[in-house]
């Protein structure tokens, strides 16, 4: 098994920053602003490694910093310092020393997302189809019948009715918004996938079938995943391994199997004993 | 006696449980080997610690103490406490299997997809897989109607029944087996036996905790008896 994704000490801070921040903030100051600065220590010092057709998970609760991770790899957000290697067939792409085109090359051919918000991730002024022709394009897909046909090919692979081809994504339920989402993440066949929260309130059955879906599409394609949720059913059904984050810091990593039944930190075993 | 595939030293488990500012101690000081083609038996009261040594040896527990040393396919000597986790996720697909008391599996799969599953991990066709998965589920008498369907609604003995056939289907070279015959009748109790006899025979070295001495006695070719570990204050007294 090789190596997708290796990510070295991120870090990002929004506000000033101040010498205090970091001492004053994270799991034992029991919060991720500064007292000093007003500053928000999202995350400090996040560190983890990703193998190819793995499927990490990413857990804590609202304000952990889960989702800044996923921003920041995905070039969302740039991090305040910290270093992520990206190992793509034969290159290397140090991520945060690449220029604004060369990232974008890297989203648009290489990875994908799924945010929980789905007016992140789709246009909703154009089609279902059209969000993905889109994707294409950016691809450098340029045929339009070629591009016509693996939008409907994709539509097809996430169950959403080729009638509704051509409908704008606000006619969507939230599920399918999210079928259209993954459809337009995984047109490029990406190795690699970000999943910020995607099921997160949608309907339990919805859920069900949406996360069938992604382990469908990761046996299939064998995509390497980061799976952000607070979500432990979500941890335990998708994910080999995990990390679990608090107040901007790691403060425990392990197999998915080992952190459910032997958590160590206090934070992990409150958070296991109350879903259980 | 041939070279043993696992050598467990001086393993220790203990629970720190910060809420209630507790420690719990759970597995101490167990000693063994398993060999190829061998079954070693752990015994010993409720509460000896019995299962912490499987999960232990799986990762599925962080052990506190001692060495677990694995000798792999390729001779290479490892700690399984101290292994990566890639290395440990490696060996559950390849080498190492575990067959648990409860059925941990995808809800909505197909028991034969369930079963045929650590097949497919090894790039073995899907075909070929449920064809495997058939004939073992098959041998263990769980019935034709059920394979198409989840596991979700079996009975206790109908699941151990998929529980077992997932955890011997990859052929692992260790397998670990708990409590894999409790919930069984005795006749279909009697046919499992049989597979294990036969997966012994192909060399798997097993380390088994059995309900009823009866099995142990027939199946095991070595005993380890464990004791309950020492009381919290004299754990603490060690550690310290």
């Amino acid at each position: 098994m090789n190596k997708i994704l290796e990510v070295r000490n991120l870090s990002k801070i929004y506000g000033p920053g101040c010498p205090l921040c970091l001492e004053s903030t994270g799991p034992e100051a029991d919060t991720n602003l500064c007292p000093h600065c007003g500053s928000v220590v999202a995350i400090h010092d996040v560190s983890f490694d990703l193998f190819e057709g793995e499927i990490l998970g990413v857990m804590g609760e609202s304000g952990s910093g889960k989702s800044t991770v996923v921003k920041n790899l995905y070039f969302d957000q740039a991090p305040s310092s910290g270093e992520a290697i990206f190992y793509d067939r034969d290159k290397q792409h140090d991520l945060f020393a690449l220029n604004a085109a060369q990232q974008r090359w890297l989203r648009n051919h290489r990875f994908g997302m799924v945010y929980q918000n789905p007016h992140l991730g789709l246009n909703f002024n154009i089609s279902a189809g059209g969000n993905i022709a889109e994707r294409l394009l950016m691809s450098d897909l340029m045929d339009y019948g070629a591009i016509r046909e693996r939008a409907k090919a994709l539509l097809a692979r996430t169950e959403v009715l080729l009638s509704r081809v051509d409908d704008l994504p606000k006619n969507f339920s939230g599920g399918m918004q999210q079928r259209v989402q993954i459809a337009k993440a995984l047109a490029t066949q990406p190795p690699l996938l970000f999943l910020d929260e995607v099921t997160t309130g949608l309907d339990l059955s919805v859920q069900a079938r949406i996360l069938d879906l992604i382990l469908e599409i990761q046996q299939e394609l064998k995509t390497a995943m980061v799976v952000v949720t607070h979500d432990l059913g979500v941890i335990r059904l998708l994910t080999g391994r995990a990390i679990v984050m608090k107040y901007g810091r790691v403060i425990e990593a392990g197999l998915t199997d080992q952190i459910l039944e032997d958590p160590q930190h206090a934070y992990t075993q409150r958070l296991v004993a109350s879903a259980l | 006696m041939l070279q043993p595939i696992l050598q467990v030293e001086a393993y220790g488990k203990h629970f720190q449980l910060h809420e209630q500012n507790k420690l719990i101690p759970s597995s101490h000081n167990v000693n063994f080997s398993v060999s190829a083609g061998c079954l070693t038996a752990l015994v010993g009261p409720t509460g000896a610690g019995k299962s912490s040594v499987l999960k232990g040896i799986y990762r599925t527990y962080l052990p506190s103490a001692g060495r677990i040393l694995y000798r792999d396919a390729m001779g290479h000597e490892l700690d399984l406490i101290l292994a990566s986790e890639h290395q440990i996720l490696e060996l559950r697909r390849r080498e190492i299997g575990f067959v648990t008391q409860f059925l941990h599996c995808l809800p909505r799969q197909a028991t034969l997809d369930v079963v045929a599953q650590p097949l497919l991990v090894l790039g073995v066709s899907r075909d070929e897989a449920r064809q495997r998965a058939a004939e073992l589920l098959s041998a263990m008498n769980l019935p034709e109607r059920l394979w198409s369907v989840s596991p979700a609604t079996f009975s206790g003995g109908e699941r151990q029944r998929v529980n077992l056939a997932r955890g011997f289907i990859a052929k692992p070279r260790l397998l670990l087996l708990d409590e894999p015959t409790a919930s069984l009748d005795p006749a279909t109790a009697e046919r499992v036996i049989g597979l294990v006899e036969g997966l012994k025979s192909e060399g798997t070295a097993m380390l088994a905790i059995f309900h009823h001495p009866e099995t142990t006695r027939r199946l095991a070719d070595q005993v380890v008896e464990l004791a309950p570990p020492p009381a919290v204050e004299e754990l603490l007294k060690e550690i310290a």
